[in-house]
């Protein structure tokens, strides 16, 4: 013990820091912000020292080339003892990354702390939070698989609608003419050097801002933030009823830290690795790439959108959205803090929640993608096949070859980029359904060069057959009158 | 001479000091800046495209779209299997051909044909495209991109080598004027 003290001594001789170290743990904090909901903070950090470790552990066996680096993966994952672990961790560590940052900025929202005098704090965690994205497409970028190659060319095809330079941005992006070596080559710089040393930089600054301005005081409803009296408000409060930082809060943050860092350990041991999928072989084409789950949104979004506001929503929305969040310090500077006493931000989390959960939740199952081997793998279920003529089961089989189950679902069976077919004779007569599938219309291609009239007439007759029993199909009532006898009424005199 | 006149004159070393270095960063930033931008400079881009064989006509029947693969120009060792590409070549007769991009028009996808439908199908956002590579449906806002092509001693030759992306269609805008009328 005695040896420990002296080392301690003989050290602070020289560093001198244990005086700026005592004074920064203990510094007092408001009472109330001794809360475990301030804790999504400190545990944002303890995820990103987690991620350092594992990077670095990853770095010492991945090569980052393009021809070698899903090999590498692949020694990872089955011949380095943990080496599969350490990956799942890095994966789920940037899973839980993206998560507690968010949760964060929303606790942060919801409290007011961006409010005056912490707007710079605010500012510098916007800046944080869109390198802990560029991290996590990075890093999906470096596991170089099918699913990573195609998502830089939707990278590079996004950037490459911006007016005029497009086409140099995507150049550069990709580090020549094509995805290929430089391509990764330059991901790995930016997600192994340049973004990491920016993010411990701003880091280390959020931090500083915090100490330097103090934590974010407990809102209470009906206390106004007003900038000419609020440092002075602020530091009365401290005095008034302040804590030491060490050991009153402290001990929350560290619990929390653990409890991620052991839920991280479990998640991590329990799912395993995230892939690497299939070969980046840009000559295999059977391939469905689907992108990580924090960017699942995104892909919703770039399905849905009507195709000639994809452009200016791609470009413009992102600015929109960054500016909103740097400029929302300075509109909203002053005022209540109180999440109790501001409707509208609860109601703007409420629908950003709900629209990108929606999102998500629709990317899990993809409607809007073709099933593309539902003609050949998915077969039209019996019921609607049991007693039909030999003209309708033609039909069927045509419904089946020229690929109609793609897109169309059967009896919960096969696509549904475009509506389900189970009871489409209600809503369809004859000719509205050989229009449609000759001539196409409402996102449906025309079948009119591909099918022949006796393929048409039989896929028509199937058609008609699909509706519930005891409901009769569409009919068109005038041509009944033009080219069909009018149905007899038992036991009516015929005129 | 007094306090004060020492002191502006270690200021204007000071800002002396700060301009050379400015010079010399400005000086080095020439070569840092170009090396950065390499890709993207004219002189390198011209060689981006390049005509590429596909082997003999012969592997591509009349009447029938095909999937081709070829290499970049311009790879290297480590690029291993990504620096060879894939495109879809339709042979509508003797001497007419379509060599479409393996890429969606919408963000780049891999787009699959399916000869009995006669249609381009992309896994990702679900566009398609009818056998001439125009658009029949879903998010892309143009039909699939086209390499210009040329045939010599009975081998097929693609103009090639680029991403083809929605702001950069390479290929295509060589074709214009050359596109045949649906067959």
């Amino acid at each position: 013990m005695r040896l420990i003290s002296q080392i301690a001594e003989w050290l602070d001789a020289r560093l001198q820091l244990a005086g700026a170290i005592r004074e920064t743990a203990e510094h007092p904090v408001p009472r109330q912000t001794a809360s475990w909901f301030y804790v999504f903070g400190s545990g944002a950090l303890v995820i990103f020292g987690m991620q350092v470790v594992t990077g670095i552990l990853l770095a010492l066996v991945y090569v980052p080339t393009a021809g070698e680096a899903w090999n590498s993966l692949q020694t990872l994952n089955h011949s380095i003892t943990f080496g599969w672990y350490i990956r799942a961790l890095h994966g789920w560590g940037s899973n839980f990354m993206v998560a507690v940052v968010l949760i964060h900025m929303v606790q942060v929202f919801f409290f007011g702390a961006y409010k005056f005098p912490r707007e710079l704090t605010w500012i510098v965690g916007v800046f944080l939070l869109l390198m802990t994205l560029g991290m996590a497409f990075s890093g999906q970028v470096l596991r170089f698989d099918q699913d990573a190659f195609w998502g830089i060319g939707i990278g590079a095809s996004i950037s490459s609608r911006v007016p005029v330079l497009g086409p140099w941005i995507v150049h550069i992006l990709l580090g020549g003419p094509i995805i290929a070596g430089a391509t990764l080559s330059r991901f790995f710089a930016l997600h192994v050097f340049l973004i990491p040393a920016l993010l411990i930089g701003l880091v280390g600054l959020h931090l500083l801002m915090v100490l330097k301005l103090g934590i974010n005081e407990w809102p209470m409803p009906g206390r106004i933030v007003r900038k000419s009296t609020y440092v002075l408000e602020y530091h009365e409060l401290v005095e008034k009823d302040g804590v030491p930082f060490f050991p009153a809060a402290i001990w929350k943050d560290l619990l929390f830290g653990g409890f991620l860092l052991l839920l991280l350990a479990l998640v991590a041991a329990y799912y395993g690795p995230f892939g690497p999928s299939g070969r980046p072989d840009p000559t295999i084409i059977q391939t469905a790439p689907r992108p990580d789950y924090f960017f699942l949104w995104l892909y919703a979004l770039l399905s849905l959108l009507p195709p000639q506001m994809e452009t200016p929503a791609l470009l413009i929305g992102p600015v929109v959205v960054i500016a909103g969040l740097l400029l929302l310090p300075f509109l909203f500077g002053e005022g209540e803090k109180s999440w109790r006493r501001r409707p509208v931000a609860v109601l703007a989390i409420a629908l950003v929640a709900v629209v990108l959960g929606t999102f998500t939740s629709l990317a899990g199952h993809a409607p809007w993608s073709p099933v593309m081997d539902a003609w050949s793998g998915a077969p039209v279920p019996q019921q609607f096949l049991r007693n039909r003529t030999a003209l309708e089961r033609q039909g069927a089989l045509v419904f089946q070859l020229k690929q109609c189950h793609n897109c169309h679902a059967l009896g919960d069976i096969g696509g549904r980029r475009g509506p389900a077919l189970d009871s489409v004779a209600l809503v369809q007569t004859k000719d509205q359904l050989i229009r449609q599938v000759i001539q196409g219309g409402g996102n449906m291609p025309a079948y009119g060069k591909n099918l022949s009239p006796a393929e048409t007439t039989a896929l028509v007759s199937f058609l008609e057959t699909l509706h519930p029993a005891g409901q009769s199909p569409a009919r068109d009532a005038s041509r009944s009158l033009v080219s069909e006898p009018a149905p007899q009424t038992p036991g009516e005199p015929r005129p | 001479m007094t306090v004060t006149d020492n002191m502006t004159r270690r200021i204007l070393l000071v800002k002396l000091g700060v301009l050379f270095n400015a010079c010399v960063g400005a000086l080095l930033a020439i070569p840092i800046l170009r090396y950065l931008l390499s890709p993207a400079v004219a002189g390198r881009k011209s060689s981006y495209q390049e005509w590429l064989t596909l082997g003999p006509l012969t592997q591509f029947p009349e009447g029938q779209t095909r999937l081709a693969t070829f290499t970049n120009p311009g790879v290297q060792p480590w690029d291993g299997k990504t620096a060879d590409s894939a495109c879809w070549v339709r042979r509508i007769d003797a001497n007419h051909l379509q060599v479409f991009a393996i890429n969606c028009a919408h963000l780049g996808c891999p787009v699959r044909w399916f000869p009995q439908s006669g249609l381009f199908l992309c896994p990702c956002h679900g566009g398609a495209y009818y056998e001439d590579g125009s658009r029949a449906s879903g998010p892309p806002e143009r039909g699939l991109f086209e390499y210009a092509y040329k045939i010599q001693g009975g081998n097929l030759f693609i103009q090639a080598g680029e991403l083809p992306t929605p702001g950069n269609p390479s290929a295509s805008l060589t074709t214009i004027g050359k596109k045949l009328p649906c067959a």
